[in-house]
């Protein structure tokens, strides 16, 4: 939309012009989404796959900022199986987290708006589209049926409130009979899963007594304190040392085994998702260009953005002066190229790369690649 | 904690000390003295000794003609023995004059503070949460405007509107003119009637900071990481603003309150002279441009007093609020 000269430079018409447009946009979704007493029946649907926790079809989230529209997360599909664990990796500000706080609506409105595709989630009897569902009926699936592990740790506790009553919060809001000496004894129970020590010295802190890794538990035990269906992992690892790191990661195997939920599980560490994840989707500037079992895209990537990710991570017992990077930079997220968008960066384009973005291309059932280099060889490797 | 605030109390004095010294100096050097003025008065009389000669004496009857430091160190051991003088001015006691009119001064103050508090932090609560909404331009530049407004320009406005064309209140003045006629109640609702001028213009111009200081903050605290984990548990947009957020945004808040409790007692100013009302700003200022050392010492080592008093309430209540900063005890 914005039609930038040299890079970052908006004249005071064309600031004016974004300005209008994404006013209008805003507007109309936020009007929408305000409406009081929204009929179930618009936001009832149903899943393509029974076995699928959350399908993501086709999303769309887009920031409408001052400086024009930023597509975070343009069309994305995939779906996390029910007992699965799906690893989202990417770079930075490819749309990762994007995407998961789409599922649990908390997006920074009203700049941050769904404005396409559907977000199923499957509630056992029924399907709700989380894109369309109205605010205050999400409260109740939000920490009860779907939760969040968020990745700052040292910030993502209130400062001001004990860690006790900010994990007993999450318990009095979705189970409404329990009783205060429960809820203290459940409390306790979930810092003891997490692995915390002195959980009932923990209960009467304050998050600046603790340190990061303690904080990260707590994140999760308060994550986990309703066992969730679908828990969303947003780099739960990346501000931890790695002996913590591996206790963490223990730790959420345990408790997913243990009740059975689906794991979305981002990072950009490709040694966490191997260990971790049964799926793999790779995101690449809001779109995802490959997705697959974790041993089809390790063995086997595809995408030339994957096969980069693969060769940048260091090997154990393999030398080497200097780690690969992937040469170039990623498109500026307000004016996408019409092209495919790692054409720039990539050294294995072919002639049909000039085209249209890429469609996507199933090399089997289960890999998926938008790639041209692939075109004609679809579901060969079945 | 106790340790603590005794420390600070400590520290607090040795302040004071220098606090008094610097306007101890100040006042003996401002050009306005009491003493020239009264020379000049009696030297004119007829039949009267020269000017010079009146300076002489009366520089040595009200202690002028020490130097600085000694003038200081005998002000400072009057005042620790509870021994404040007598304003040369008014001529009574300090303490009678300060007692005689701080009150309506305080009432003002307080009154105002508790109605800029009740505007400004929900107001400013709105305007966060419905960032770049209407109703949050309308509020930010109605605070713009009370902080741009002058006092002067304002209260005479106000006077404009509500003395001159309505007549609903009178322009200037503490008590009307048949305030003898009238019964106790009747003299309190007169009284209380010539402080609502004052009264609405300290609030106006000064409620516009608050507003926007809580605006910001809400702001801040509004976009942090644990605001977002609040939603993500489920918890109503209504308790994550006036639960969650706002226990956060009170923390600089009460810095900014507290520190603000000395203006109860300093009295304002320009309010009070434009109304002509007996308070403590007006009649302290009376004090200065006559070169009343007495009185001008003892408002001003008062209000030392005080602002260091509303440092540690404020740092004290920070702690209350905050618990990072709560010292083990």
């Amino acid at each position: 939309m914005a039609k930038n000269k040299s890079e970052g430079y908006l004249s005071a018409k064309e600031s004016r012009q974004i300005a209008k447009a994404n006013r209008k946009v805003i507007n109309d979704l936020e009007k929408k989404r305000k409406r009081k007493k929204v009929p179930e029946s618009e936001y009832l649907t149903t899943m393509h796959d029974d076995k699928n926790a959350v399908e993501f079809d086709n999303l769309h989230t887009y920031f409408f900022t001052d400086a024009g529209v930023v597509k975070s997360v343009d069309g994305v599909t995939f779906e996390v199986p029910v007992g699965k664990t799906v690893g989202v990796v990417g770079e930075s500000g490819c749309g990762k987290s994007v995407t998961s706080l789409s599922l649990m609506q908390l997006l920074q409105r009203p700049q941050g708006q769904i404005v396409e595709g559907e977000i199923r989630l499957n509630l056992g009897d029924k399907a709700y589209d989380i894109a369309k569902m109205p605010y205050e009926k999400l409260q109740d699936l939000r920490g009860n049926f779907v939760s969040m592990i968020f990745q700052e740790p040292m910030t993502a506790l209130n400062p001001v409130f004990r860690i006790g009553a900010q994990l007993e919060e999450v318990l009095e809001l979705h189970n409404k009979d329990m009783s205060k000496d429960d809820m203290k004894k459940r409390t306790i129970e979930l810092l003891e899963m997490v692995g915390i020590a002195n959980s009932e010295g923990v209960y009467k802190m304050f998050p600046h007594e603790l340190s990061g890794g303690m904080r990260q538990r707590v994140v999760i035990a308060m994550a986990l304190a309703c066992n969730p269906k679908v828990i969303i992992a947003d780099e739960p690892t990346t501000a931890l040392d790695v002996t913590i790191q591996a206790q963490v990661l223990d730790l959420l195997r345990g408790l997913k085994s243990k009740i059975n939920s689906s794991i979305m599980f981002i990072t950009h560490d490709l040694g966490v998702i191997a260990e971790m994840a049964d799926y793999v989707v790779v995101m690449y500037a809001g779109r995802v260009v490959e997705k697959g079992t974790t041993e089809e895209i390790f063995e086997n990537p595809a995408h030339p953005y994957t096969i980069g990710l693969m060769a940048s991570k260091p090997v154990v017992g393999k030398q080497v002066d200097e780690l690969y990077s992937i040469p170039g930079k990623v498109p500026n997220p307000i004016d996408m190229p019409n092209y495919c968008y790692f054409k720039d960066r990539c050294n294995m384009c072919v002639g049909q790369c000039d085209g249209a973005y890429p469609g996507e291309i199933s090399l089997s059932d289960t890999h998926k690649v938008s790639c041209y280099r692939y075109s004609g060889n679809e579901k060969k490797g079945v | 904690m106790r340790k603590y605030i005794i420390k600070r109390i400590l520290v607090s004095i040795g302040i004071l000390f220098f606090v008094t010294l610097v306007i101890y100096t100040l006042v003996r050097c401002l050009p306005a003295s009491y003493v020239e003025t009264m020379a000049m008065q009696l030297s004119t009389a007829p039949g009267s000794k020269p000017y010079e000669e009146w300076l002489a004496q009366l520089n040595a009857s009200y202690g002028l003609d020490q130097p600085i430091p000694a003038g200081y160190v005998h002000w400072l051991g009057d005042f620790l023995r509870g021994n404040f003088g007598d304003s040369w001015k008014f001529t009574v006691p300090v303490v009678e004059e300060f007692k005689s009119v701080i009150g309506v001064s305080f009432v003002m103050g307080a009154i105002s503070l508790i109605l800029e508090l009740i505007i400004a932090i929900p107001l400013g609560i709105i305007a966060a949460t419905k960032q770049y909404s209407k109703s949050d331009y309308i509020i930010s530049a109605s605070a713009l405007v009370g902080i741009s407004l002058p006092t002067f320009f304002f209260a005479t406005v106000l006077k404009l509107i509500f003395a001159v064309k309505l007549g609903w209140l009178d322009t200037h003045g503490f008590v009307g003119r048949n305030f003898a006629q009238l019964d106790s109640m009747g003299q309190f609702l007169d009284k209380c009637s010539h402080l609502i001028l004052p009264i609405a213009t300290l609030t106006i111009v000064s409620v516009g900071s608050l507003m926007r200081y809580t605006r910001t903050n809400m702001l801040e605290v509004l976009n942090a990481d644990y605001i977002r984990t609040a939603r993500a548990k489920g918890v109503s947009e209504k308790k994550v603003i006036y639960h969650h957020a706002f226990r956060n945004t009170l923390i600089p808040l009460v810095t900014i309150v507290g520190g603000s409790l000395p203006g109860l007692f300093s009295g304002a100013l320009i309010t009070e002279t434009l109304f002509s009302i007996p308070g403590i700003g007006y009649v302290s200022y009376q004090a200065m441009v006559a070169g009343d050392i007495p009185f001008t010492m003892f408002y001003l080592t008062f209000i030392a007093v005080l602002t260091l008093l509303g440092n540690l309430i404020s740092d004290i209540l920070y702690a209350v609020v905050d618990p990072r900063v709560r010292i083990a005890s």
